[in-house]
């Protein structure tokens, strides 16, 4: 999918400022900026949660106008929110099918398939790299945050997203935690899903991505592939400048070479 | 783990042994009663749980109350007063209870207000029209209705002083159990108590869902209106008043999460046993009936701490719940 000269304008501000941008299955695409460069904007654009002032959105060749997320849901385009994904006093099999709950029974006995909820839950999540996670009746608040950020990711990948936007996942999680994310991220690419990683963080981005856009103010300022750029030199675009690289003494370059 | 209802079968435990033997020799453990203990139970039970569905779903419904005494001076006034068949009047009810929970479901999720502050203000205008249709109609607010033929049997029978609400409640627990933890309606229902955001999000049509517990929460006062009603063969305005928060406690202390999101059936049904064995305990002794709510009281606040730590132990320390 792509989007083509996007721009997305709120009362005075220009958020997102003429935007192309194209994700391709198996690769991991990431958007990064500060805070503020207009990164969330632009993926409620790609999401169907805000239509675009400007530019359109294509799946597949053909422009197309989501009318709420669900529509961009049902081609396949699916969002893992940071802090509202999951439930934590419901159990991993129940939060896992939750909204394609399958069933059992005919008529009046139709009811819930719990054994086959839990099944296919544990089954996607040790696919995914959760060894920790056996019982699918274990509470979901009973799991790490980046646990349940897998249980989040496991179920929009079984449930049919070609394309996975992932807002800031690893922002609020540790460093082992952002590691398991990461880790698991590659191997939503190996399914040939096309995965925007959308972050603030430079060095989970160098981890994981194949291609890279850097937003500033609203306008995409760098596009580069893997082993184009230093990460010294994301940094600074990122921030704009070379103050922040200077204050954290990223001045030599070579041994920060992203591979 | 600790199951939800634990700590509503402690609760309804302790109560009766504290009554057994300070009651016992006064008839509390009587046939007599130990019907009047379950009787008053199954019939606060049976607004308790679809209000504990309701509250598992994150909405709460003060207007109960109301719809239990609407219903009873609908029934009384079309049967007793103007002589029409009993179920004439029940019809009418329930087609009143139904557009009562109605509106209630679509006021609070259209406009987002607090259910406490909607189904408060339902309560008061229900209450209010009630008084007013019943004076304006027939002069009084208290109409006697001696129940006859099928409705009898069906809302006002009992067994050696066992009443029939008890098989109601008995079915309506089963019901509600098996549709909370056995088909994708109790998935929507705990999913959009416990985020209405994330239950959105994963296409759960939370608004719907409300909607349908609202209805839910007035049909159950709505029977237990026409039950006492054609029990009591007097129908009176303010006949539910005790429910309006009789029925949360009987959840809460079963064990439903005031947050929403979480809770059983059954432990509801260990709620109303509790303020049930209370009630009557307190009347066996010989006491003033308002030291009932002393003990409903006492076990309301245990609950809610006993909850408070019950959810920290399922979900862990750091697990906060999203709203
Ligand atoms: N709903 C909105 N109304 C007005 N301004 C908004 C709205 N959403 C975002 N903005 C503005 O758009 C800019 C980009 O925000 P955002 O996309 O959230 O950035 P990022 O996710 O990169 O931090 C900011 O200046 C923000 O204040
Ligand atoms: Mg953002």
């Amino acid at each position: 999918m792509e989007l083509r000269s996007v721009s997305k304008h709120y009362a005075g501000v220009t958020a997102v400022d003429n935007v192309s941008l194209k994700l391709f299955a198996g690769e991991i695409m990431c958007l990064l900026g500060e805070n503020g460069a207009g990164k969330s904007t632009l993926i409620k654009v790609l999401t169907g949660v805000e239509p675009p002032t400007a530019g359109q959105v294509v799946v597949g060749g053909q422009p197309v106008h989501f009318g709420s997320a669900r529509d961009a849901r049902r081609l396949g385009i699916s969002t893992v929110y940071q802090e509202v994904g999951t439930l934590p006093l419901m159990s991993v099999g129940r939060n896992f099918v939750l909204g394609q709950e399958p069933k059992k029974g005919r008529w009046l006995a139709r009811r819930l398939d719990l054994v086959e909820a839990n099944r296919v839950a544990v089954h996607e999540m040790q696919e995914l790299g959760i060894r920790r996670v056996v019982d699918g009746n274990q509470m979901v608040g009973t799991l790490s945050g980046g646990e349940r950020q897998a249980l989040a990711i496991a179920r929009a990948v079984h449930f049919g997203a070609r394309v996975l936007v992932l807002d800031e996942p690893t922002a609020a999680l540790g460093v082992r935690e952002s590691g398991l994310v990461l880790q698991l991220l590659m191997r939503v690419r190996q399914k040939n899903v096309a995965v925007l990683l959308i972050t603030h963080n430079a060095y989970h981005a160098v981890a994981v991505g194949d291609r890279f856009v850097v937003m500033r103010r609203g306008q995409v300022i760098a596009e580069f592939s893997k082993g184009t750029e230093t990460l010294p030199a994301v940094i600074r675009l990122m921030a704009g400048g070379d103050e922040l690289s200077e204050l954290a003494g990223l001045t030599g370059e070579g041994q920060w070479q992203v591979s | 783990m600790a199951r939800s209802e634990t700590g509503g079968l402690v609760s309804a435990v302790a109560v009766f042994v504290f009554f057994a033997i300070t009651a016992g020799g006064k008839g509390f453990l009587s046939q007599t009663g130990t019907s009047d203990w379950i009787n008053t139970s199954s019939q606060l039970g049976i607004v308790a749980l679809p209000v504990g569905l309701l509250m598992i779903a994150g909405e709460f419904d003060l207007s109960v109350g109301a719809v239990v005494g609407a219903t009873s001076i609908i029934v009384a006034m079309c049967h007793g007063y103007y002589s029409l068949s009993p179920w004439v009047g029940i019809t009418i009810a329930i087609v009143v209870g139904a557009g009562i929970g109605l509106l209630n479901g679509v006021i609070t999720v259209s406009t987002r207000l607090p259910s406490f502050v909607v189904t408060l203000a339902m309560m008061l205008m229900v209450d209010g029209a009630s008084i007013g249709v019943a004076n304006a109609l027939t002069g009084a607010s208290s109409i006697s209705a001696i129940p006859t033929g099928s409705s009898r049997v069906i809302f006002a029978s009992s067994w050696d002083s066992f009443d029939v609400s008890i098989i109601w409640w008995a079915a309506l627990a089963v019901l509600g159990t098996y549709l909370l933890e056995k088909t994708q309606f109790g998935n929507w229902v705990s999913a959009t108590g416990g985020s209405a955001r994330a239950a959105r999000l994963a296409g759960v049509p939370t608004s719907r869902v409300k909607i349908v517990l609202f209805v839910a929460s007035s049909l159950g006062a709505v029977l237990v209106g026409i039950i006492e009603t054609l029990s009591f063969s007097n129908g009176n305005v303010t006949l539910g008043a005790d429910y309006v928060f009789t029925a949360i406690a009987a959840a809460v202390i079963g064990g439903v999460l005031l947050s929403g999101g979480y809770g059983s059936m059954l432990g509801t049904v260990f709620g109303s046993f509790t303020y049930g064995i209370a009630s009557m305990g307190v009347f066996f002794l010989g006491w003033d009936a308002d030291l009932t709510d002393l003990f409903v009281g006492l076990f309301l606040l245990l609950a809610v701490l006993a909850n408070n730590l019950l959810r920290r132990m399922a979900v862990g320390r750091d697990a906060g719940v999203p709203s």
